[in-house]
């Protein structure tokens, strides 16, 4: 419930810090550049910083503006966690935001193919699949192939969603045919439902499976090793803080992004 | 001809008038929008593909089922707070009525918590009977039904308070037992209100989404219903279906209003 919960909060925080990001643009064409505003000072990034992230980068990218705001104290950072495709489609429907990262290529080139991106994006992690069940295994899972039992509950993302096609690639390496109770919109989405005990199992990222701790086990899928997903990160070009976003998709790339990512149990790129 | 007749007077003070256009300026656009962005000549094809054939099938039968259930409920629920003196009657007034204004989604929480596998209820059902609600289409029906029930019963204790009581009384003194007095005198009484409140239930119950979506799961054919279908089209980026889908959910909702007009919206015009 907590996890719910606080997902619901935040994205409603999200949805209200929105609209106010969009009022102080116009206000403040020059951001960034140091002499509008009471708190910019020199080349130090202020102001707000709106960055559209994959579910499965929630834990991480929190921890990493909580580190960045050492270093940036003027620089606020408000997320919106969601499924990459649905950012995109957000960022093309011309949503204020300054930063795009999601969980493949995929869903990146779209963004690119329909130009709303400023220049190349960068890799900066890599994401592996995992076979997640509550804590215990009440359902007594063994592998991929319990996927395929009707009897059993299963959780998998969309398939138009990076964790759901990465699902989709690891059973066809798998050779097996899921039979899903429930296909979610994203990752985390799956996860509680694990965490919950209302799946039996669920195709989640490692990392995702790591951020539930104790209510999630996971089980050995050695298929899972070949099927790996990069995460793209880009500044956007209707970016409205641009010094804030090199700073933090700078942030995401180099050393600090690369010491959280790792410790939240990604790849690296 | 000296006296201004109140109905007709054109002088609109800009005070009124310049707030009242933009307000129904927020009203009206997004509907307009969503016509002028509609793909037309795609829309027979996406209105005959079978994701959104699945899912309209879907939701016309849980609609009526949850409007069924909730008939057979709701009504005497209605007749009770109408025609009995119970104690605490405000406080099952303010109960029942709670749905109304809670969000859908925290509904879902609720009903997850206690039909859940590790719920109050649902434990027990799982461990007795081996039966599970989430993630059923008997999960999206209950849903349906908590949200969409109270619009019934709040329309039928309407229609129940203003009915003549004499006619009740009549009955009685004439030997009637109370239930043969419901069924042959108070119920053809309040039939009208009783079938505004179906069909307004009914439409509540095909528009769910949110509780829907956390205790019943999306799994097209069994849970994924036509809100849900939008959802998660416009969160895999595919905008044209959740347009086509909403023009169907507009379409729908306008011929209710119009078939209730001169119950909800009078006729003042």
């Amino acid at each position: 419930m907590s996890r719910g919960a606080r997902y619901t909060v935040l994205a409603v925080a999200v949805a209200i810090v929105l609209p106010t990001v969009g009022c102080d643009d116009d206000e403040d064409p020059q951001v960034g550049a140091g002499s509008d505003t009471a708190s910019g000072q020199g080349d130090t990034p202020s102001g707000t910083v709106t960055v559209l992230a994959a579910a499965s980068l929630t834990e991480s990218f929190e921890e990493l503006a909580g580190q960045l705001a050492r270093e940036y104290p003027d620089l606020e950072v408000v997320f919106s966690f969601g499924p990459s495709s649905g950012l995109v489609e957000q960022v093309i429907s011309g949503a204020p935001a300054d930063v795009l990262a999601t969980a493949d290529p995929t869903t990146m080139d779209e963004a690119v193919a329909a130009d709303v991106v400023d220049g190349e994006p960068v890799v900066f992690a890599r994401n592996a699949l995992t076979l997640a069940v509550p804590a215990g295994n009440p359902a007594g899972v063994t592998g991929l192939a319990d996927l395929a039992d009707d009897d059993l509950r299963v959780a998998v993302c969309e398939p138009q969603v990076p964790c759901g096609a990465a699902a989709e690639r690891l059973l066809d390496a798998a050779g097996v045919t899921a039979a899903p109770d429930t296909l979610t919109t994203d990752v985390k989405e799956a996860a509680s439902l694990v965490a919950l005990g209302e799946a039996d199992a669920a195709l989640i990222y490692r990392t995702d499976a790591a951020a539930e701790g104790d209510d999630i086990e996971t089980l050995d899928v050695p298929e899972a090793d070949e099927i790996v997903n990069d995460y793209p990160v880009a500044l956007l070009a209707d970016a409205a803080n641009p010094d804030g976003a090199r700073a933090i998709a700078g942030a995401i790339t180099g050393e600090l992004g690369r010491s959280v990512l790792a410790e939240a149990g990604f790849l690296e790129p | 001809m000296s006296r201004p007749r109140r109905t007709d007077d054109l002088r609109v003070p800009a005070g009124l008038l310049i707030p009242a256009l933009v307000g129904v300026a927020i009203l009206v656009l997004p509907m307009l929008g969503l016509v002028l962005r509609a793909p037309w000549s795609d829309l027979p094809s996406i209105l005959t593909s079978e994701a959104v054939l699945t899912a309209l099938r879907l939701s016309l039968t849980t609609a009526t089922a949850a409007t069924l259930v909730a008939l057979v409920c709701g009504v005497p629920v209605a007749w009770l707070l109408a025609r009995t003196a119970l104690p605490g009657r405000s406080l099952l007034r303010g109960v029942v009525t709670v749905p109304l204004v809670l969000p859908p989604v925290i509904g879902g929480v609720a009903l997850l918590m206690v039909f859940g596998r590790r719920g109050v209820i649902g434990g027990w059902m799982d461990e007795t009977f081996g039966v599970s609600l989430p993630f059923t289409t008997t999960a999206v029906v209950l849903a349906q039904v908590f949200v969409a029930m109270p619009f019934l019963i709040v329309a039928v204790e309407g229609a129940l308070r203003t009915t003549d009581r004499r006619y009740e009384d009549v009955a009685a003194t004439l030997g009637a037992t109370s239930w043969t007095t419901f069924r042959r005198v108070t119920l053809p009484a309040v039939a009208p209100g009783v079938l505004a409140g179906a069909v307004l239930c009914w439409a509540r119950a095909l528009g769910e989404f949110g509780a829907t979506v956390t205790f019943a799961g999306s799994l097209p054919g069994t849970t994924r219903t036509l809100p849900i279908e939008a959802y998660v089209a416009i969160g895999a980026g595919d905008s044209e279906v959740a347009i086509v889908l909403s023009l169907l959910m507009i379409v729908v909702s306008v011929a209710i209003l119009v078939g209730l007009r001169d119950r909800w919206i009078g006729s003042s015009a």
